[in-house]
């Protein structure tokens, strides 16, 4: 708007042309530099795509690494048909859906309750909510690994190695969040809107599943992305606690199997690699508002 | 206002006041066990383990005896320890700083376009966080790779190299700060500009009519507004940054010689790789005090904010 304005005014105003002619050069001088952003923050996957497309040999060639002379897709039809690699993205597949749909159950029925039937305690437990967000995984990873051999010992149950065991711990990373967003949701939600139900006769349950969910769609999306991206990209707990190769998640599985010793196959790696970041990629690329807005929601909600 | 409502239609129909106590006690009731499941997710499975590393750390190494604070002092006398904890708080604040200053350039560069275009580079200057960052990593570590590395290839006709990326201390120091800020700038971005948009455009309009610079702008009115995000961000990414394991486990895995452990990533060699489960948890406890510190300053702002509005 700013722009208009000032350009329109200028044949009439002299005094303004320099500052129309000083806003086209720092809109060009802006554009120069984002490319070089741009540059540096696509390089690696880039990079990556590139590396995909190469056979062994050439990537061992001494010749320009940044293009690709003879592309060929036989590190994609290697990987797909590889069983192993197909049971890490299984096993991925499974427990971030799982993950989702339980962190889903709960945190939008909490932050429901905690949101609007003020209770013994709601407050605190809002705030306590915000604060396990705020106590990262590096920290819990040890003394969890000590409690499931007691669980083992005590209740017979194996957590170890045990690519489910993931579907009971990441719900501790989106969880909180996820309940931390909806309640900020629910606040913004008129009061009105709640009240007219209850006196309509509407249940709790009614209110909240025939009036909260779906004005706070955008929210649950968002909530929903976050969960589900957080859980594709979960890195410690499954390198803490799978060790067999058939019970690895992708990012592992990854790391530690096409990875053999010394011996990079760099192809294939990268290729793996490009997959398993695919399916954030795609949607980040198809909902990329509730992405952002949940992403935003942690600092600017509350 | 709910319950005024609710009590409101039961007077109105005015038969039982039992009723209505009994229903009263039903919501909070009801309320309890709707958040049942968070609570026990955060008791059983963060709560608790929290404050299960602090009894663990005190145990000896086949956690059969109570040692007190002896795994602390053993670690205050080993060298790799200060290492540690020297690259921590380098690797953070370093990190936290370049991401800060990037996503603040690259806020404002996406701010002055025209705003059909912004969606197309906020678009696309967001993938980095997007890709997990085990991922995302593995192609640094190639871009990095000794022998092969793509940089290295296009430093060597301007006479530079090649450069051992990370088989070097000060080198590999560089590149899991680099890999760091790579990947968290995008955020800083999206926040930073999120904050942009809440700055009114009048007062710009007004600052650039009474002759001020750009940069007088951006000094004098953006970034008093956009304080409070900024801090926020920062400290949210400092408690992010101080206890990131992914890159450097990736990257480095804490080579060359111990110099680019962090605390998470050397209390999972000695917690899980080695079996010294006390002395993990002891290391990892480190990073409590700084994360303390940024919480409180976190919750202070979020409480704040909580009750005006």
């Amino acid at each position: 708007m700013a722009t208009v304005t000032i350009a329109t005014g200028a044949p009439t105003r002299p005094s303004y042309g320099s500052i129309s002619r000083s806003r086209r050069w720092a809109l060009r001088w802006a554009y120069v530099f984002l490319v070089l952003f741009a540059i540096f923050f696509l390089t690696p996957p880039v990079y990556m795509f590139i590396t995909s497309l190469k056979s062994s040999a050439e990537i061992a060639a001494e010749i320009n690494p940044w293009w690709v002379f003879n592309p060929t897709l036989s590190n994609y039809v290697e990987l797909l048909t590889q069983n192993v690699y197909l049971t890490f993205f299984r096993n991925s597949a499974i427990v971030s859906v799982c993950v989702v749909a339980i962190t889903m159950l709960i945190s939008v029925v909490a932050a429901f309750a905690l949101a609007r039937m003020k209770f013994w305690g709601s407050a605190t437990l809002a705030t306590g909510v915000f604060l396990t967000y705020l106590i990262p995984e590096t920290l819990l990873f040890i003394p969890l690994f000590k409690m499931f051999a007691w669980v083992n010992e005590a209740l017979g149950i194996q957590l170890m190695n045990n690519w489910w065991t993931m579907i009971i711990l990441y719900p501790t990373l989106t969880v909180p969040f996820a309940t931390w967003i909806m309640i900020g949701y629910f606040a913004s939600i008129p009061k009105e809107l709640d009240e007219a139900a209850l006196i309509d006769g509407a249940t709790w349950f009614q209110t909240l599943t025939k009036i909260f969910i779906p004005v706070a769609m955008p929210g649950i999306i968002a909530a929903t992305i976050f969960a589900f991206t957080v859980s594709w990209a979960q890195f410690l707990y499954p390198l803490a606690f799978t060790t067999s190769t058939d019970q690895l998640v992708l990012p592992v599985g990854i790391i530690t199997t096409l990875i053999k010793g010394d011996v990079f196959n760099w192809g294939q790696i990268m290729t793996g690699a490009l997959l398993g970041a695919a399916p954030p990629l795609i949607i980040y690329a198809f909902l990329m508002d509730y992405y952002i807005a949940g992403l935003t929601a942690g600092a600017t909600k509350g | 206002m709910v319950d005024i409502a609710v009590r409101g239609v039961s007077t109105a129909t005015a038969d039982k006041r039992s009723g209505l106590q009994k229903m009263m006690q039903r919501k909070s009731t009801i309320a309890f066990l709707m958040t049942l499941p968070l609570i026990l997710v955060i008791f059983v499975l963060v709560a608790y383990p929290a404050v299960y590393a602090l009894y663990l750390a005190m145990l000896n190494k086949g956690m059969t005896k109570f040692v007190g604070l002896s795994n602390f002092d053993f670690l205050f006398g080993r060298e790799t320890f200060w290492m540690v904890v020297w690259q921590s708080c380098l690797f953070a604040i370093t990190a936290v700083i370049f991401k800060a200053i990037i996503g603040l350039i690259v806020a404002h560069l996406v701010h002055v376009i025209p705003s059909k275009g912004q969606r197309k580079w906020r678009g696309m200057l967001l993938v980095p966080w997007v890709i997990p960052a085990a991922m995302s990593t593995l192609a640094w570590l190639w871009l990095f790779d000794p022998s092969y590395s793509a940089f290295n290839w296009l430093l060597k006709p301007l006479g530079i190299g090649p450069i051992p990326w990370i088989g070097e201390t000060a080198w590999a120091r560089f590149s899991v700060i680099l890999v760091n800020v790579w990947i968290g700038a995008p955020f800083f971005m999206i926040m930073y500009l999120a904050a942009l948009k809440s700055v009114p455009e009048q007062l710009q309009e007004a600052a650039a009519i009474d002759g001020a610079s750009w940069w007088q702008r951006i000094w004098y009115i953006n970034l008093p507004i956009m304080r409070n995000i900024i801090a926020i961000t920062a400290l949210f990414s400092l408690i992010l940054t101080f206890a990131n394991f992914d890159i450097v486990r990736v990257l480095t895995r804490g080579d060359p010689l111990n110099s680019t452990h962090l605390f998470a990533t050397w209390s999972f060699r000695l917690g899980i790789e080695s079996g010294d489960i006390p002395l993990g948890a002891a290391v990892s406890l480190f990073m409590v005090p700084i994360l303390a510190v940024a919480a409180t300053f976190i919750l202070r702002d979020v409480n704040k904010r909580g009750n005006e509005a």
